[in-house]
């Protein structure tokens, strides 16, 4: 496993739609890599063959009949958000019109 | 103190039963938690209130029980729920700024079915933001503190649920446990703390962290009280599609004191001399002893991964948490920046000023081990360590009923001591984290004062469960309550 540089730290930002100063990359870099060299220590371990387990509790994924169910009531729901109109959100435009 | 008050701090079976007689009445008790709440404000325990509506619940509470109706062993009790557990019309702010002026337009299962149960959420109590953090100091409110002493912080992350049950704000809360967040408080604050069996409790409406190992759990004054409310809040249900079908039992009666005849595992990687305080060990060996007395034999087991625990989560954790923290972006609920220029410095921005340090670092740290070049190395790597946990665990209760460890390797450190070194705060969840790993059944209960570098602080015993299997860990922790008087031990200034 490789090491983690403020270059990484910068990349995986955007990726997160996180925005850092420089000195925030610099610190974040250094506690990563500190974390990841911790980390590490499972390089040490042999787990060729090993089947990965991704829950707490092994289920098979549950099936439910295809009946409709009264839904939250979208006023109520849209009455967090920051902006709204009626029972939709606003946003920024994301497409120019075109000319 | 008045006869209200009292009963908040000794448990829910004196609540129950000065209800039921008419001793005390249900507004009564609301009161008494209000004017704690009030008195211990510097505890920083709890972050906000529901005055009017919990004594509106209290007066219907009231009438029932006068009726000889009440609903359950929680009826006209009040609790307090951890700031990521919904309630339809009250906020959820996972001590975030990102969820400030979030209201929830649903209740979680486990508020539906406390508030069926009678139940009466008095308030909502401090965390680590979005529960990441093992002392409650990362929270928006500020760090909460130690009713023992409140020079040292009180665990984390549901470190206001466990501070407010044991300076007697309530007697029952509800807190959630990711890699120990509700039973490395409970042992720093002196309190019992239940993590049940990954699936046994719904996680509908806990907002989410670590999805494969969040689990909802009860801290309370005694075993028996957390068993009560497991009671209530377990069970099956189809909004959580990895909740467990499985029938409730009824565990507070099996609760009977006798544990003759089991078997207990001891993990000689959880009693290495130079990785636990001397203090918390020798109590923690005194409580095996007694344990030992009442009927129960002990073996050594090994859990030989257990070095790798806290790495293997802290990858799960994390890249789990990038993806679930990815819903935050300022669009449907929460904090938005002021004036974005486009949708993606709405949501950047909106982000940024919206989460704390530590979150970052987990978002951070999470996106990069599931980014393109490091999925299989990171991640791949932690899901099968995660299988070598789980089967050790396997392996050791072919040998034992359950496992018995020190909650944590230390009592409660002291403010700030690790707020810069977040490797160091990540490292206190040694003996925690791979229950969660595995999806077992973990009881953290005390078991006496420390003696040493941290003299009077509460050590915690560790009873670890097969899968679904509440009961036996229920069982011999209500049998050592029978035996010793150290769940009734109060901070010095609780009053």
């Amino acid at each position: 496993m490789s090491t983690i540089g403020p270059e990484d730290v910068a990349h995986v930002a955007t990726l997160a739609r996180l925005a850092l100063e420089k000195d925030e990359v610099d610190a974040m870099a250094r506690d990563l890599e500190q974390i990841l060299g911790h980390v590490r220590s499972l390089d040490a371990l042999d787990t060729e063959g090993v089947e990965p387990t991704a829950h707490g509790f092994e289920l098979a994924t549950p099936l439910r009949p295809d009946h409709p169910v009264e839904p939250l009531d979208p006023e109520l729901v849209v009455s967090n958000a920051p902006a709204a109109q009626g029972t939709a959100f606003l946003v920024p435009k994301v497409l120019e019109e075109e000319g | 103190m008045g006869r209200a008050e009292d009963l908040l701090a000794t448990g829910l079976a004196d609540q129950r039963a000065g209800l039921d007689r008419g001793d005390v009445v249900s507004t009564e008790l609301v009161e008494a938690s209000l004017a704690r709440i009030e008195a211990f404000a510097d505890l920083s325990a709890v972050v906000s209130t529901r005055a009017d509506g919990a004594r509106a619940e209290a007066e219907a509470a009231a009438e029932r029980i006068a009726a000889g109706q009440a609903r359950s062993a929680l009826d006209g009790v009040p609790i307090l729920l951890k700031d990521n557990i919904v309630q339809r019309g009250e906020p959820a702010t996972c001590a975030s700024r990102i969820l400030e002026n979030f209201v929830s337009p649903y209740d979680a299962t486990v508020t539906e079915k406390l508030r069926a149960a009678g139940a009466i959420v008095v308030g909502r109590t401090n965390m680590d933001e979005f529960a990441m953090g093992s002392s409650t100091e990362h929270s928006v409110y500020g760090a909460a503190r130690n009713p023992w002493d409140r020079d040292r912080i009180c665990g984390g992350s549901s470190g206001g649920s466990a501070a407010a049950v044991a300076a007697g704000l309530v007697s029952v809360a509800l807190g959630s446990d990711t890699g120990g967040s509700i039973r490395q408080p409970a042992s720093h604050c002196g309190v019992v703390g239940l993590k049940p069996t990954y699936g046994r409790v719904s996680r509908w409406g806990l907002v989410a962290f670590a999805s494969s190992l969040d689990q909802i759990g009860p801290f309370g004054r005694s075993v028996a009280d957390c068993a009560a409310m497991l009671e209530v809040i377990a069970g099956h249900d189809a909004r959580d599609s990895t909740s467990i079908p499985e029938e409730v039992p009824r565990w507070t009666e099996a609760l009977d004191g006798d544990i003759g005849g089991l078997t207990i595992g001891l993990p000689e990687e959880y009693f290495v001399e130079e990785g636990v305080e001397p203090g918390v060990l020798a109590r923690v060996r005194e409580a095996i002893g007694e344990i030992e007395s009442a009927g129960a034999k002990t073996v050594p087991v090994s859990l030989p991964h257990t070095e790798h625990a806290i790495a293997t989560y802290y990858l799960i954790a994390t890249a789990e948490a990038s993806s679930n923290l990815a819903r935050f972006d300022g669009v449907r609920y929460g904090h938005r920046a002021d004036r974005p220029d486009d949708l993606q410095d709405l949501y950047t921005r909106s982000r940024s000023e919206g989460f704390g340090a530590e979150v970052k670092r987990r978002i951070l740290l999470g996106t990069y081990v599931l980014s393109a070049g490091y999925y299989d190395a990171y991640y791949g790597k932690a899901q099968r360590v995660r299988t070598l946990i789980r089967r050790d665990f396997e392996r050791a209760f072919e040998a034992c009923d359950l496992i018995v460890t020190p909650t944590a390797p230390e009592t409660a450190f002291a403010r700030g001591a690790k707020s810069d070194d977040p490797l160091s705060m990540y490292l206190s969840d040694i003996y925690t984290t791979s229950v969660n790993l595995a999806g077992l059944p973990g009881l953290s209960m005390p078991c006496g004062l420390s003696e040493g570098l941290s003299e009077g602080m509460p050590v915690g015993l560790q009873l670890i469960g097969k899968p679904l299997d509440e009961a036996t860990i229920l069982r011999v922790g209500d049998a050592f309550e029978r035996r010793t008087d150290h769940h009734s031990l109060r901070p010095p200034e609780a009053g």
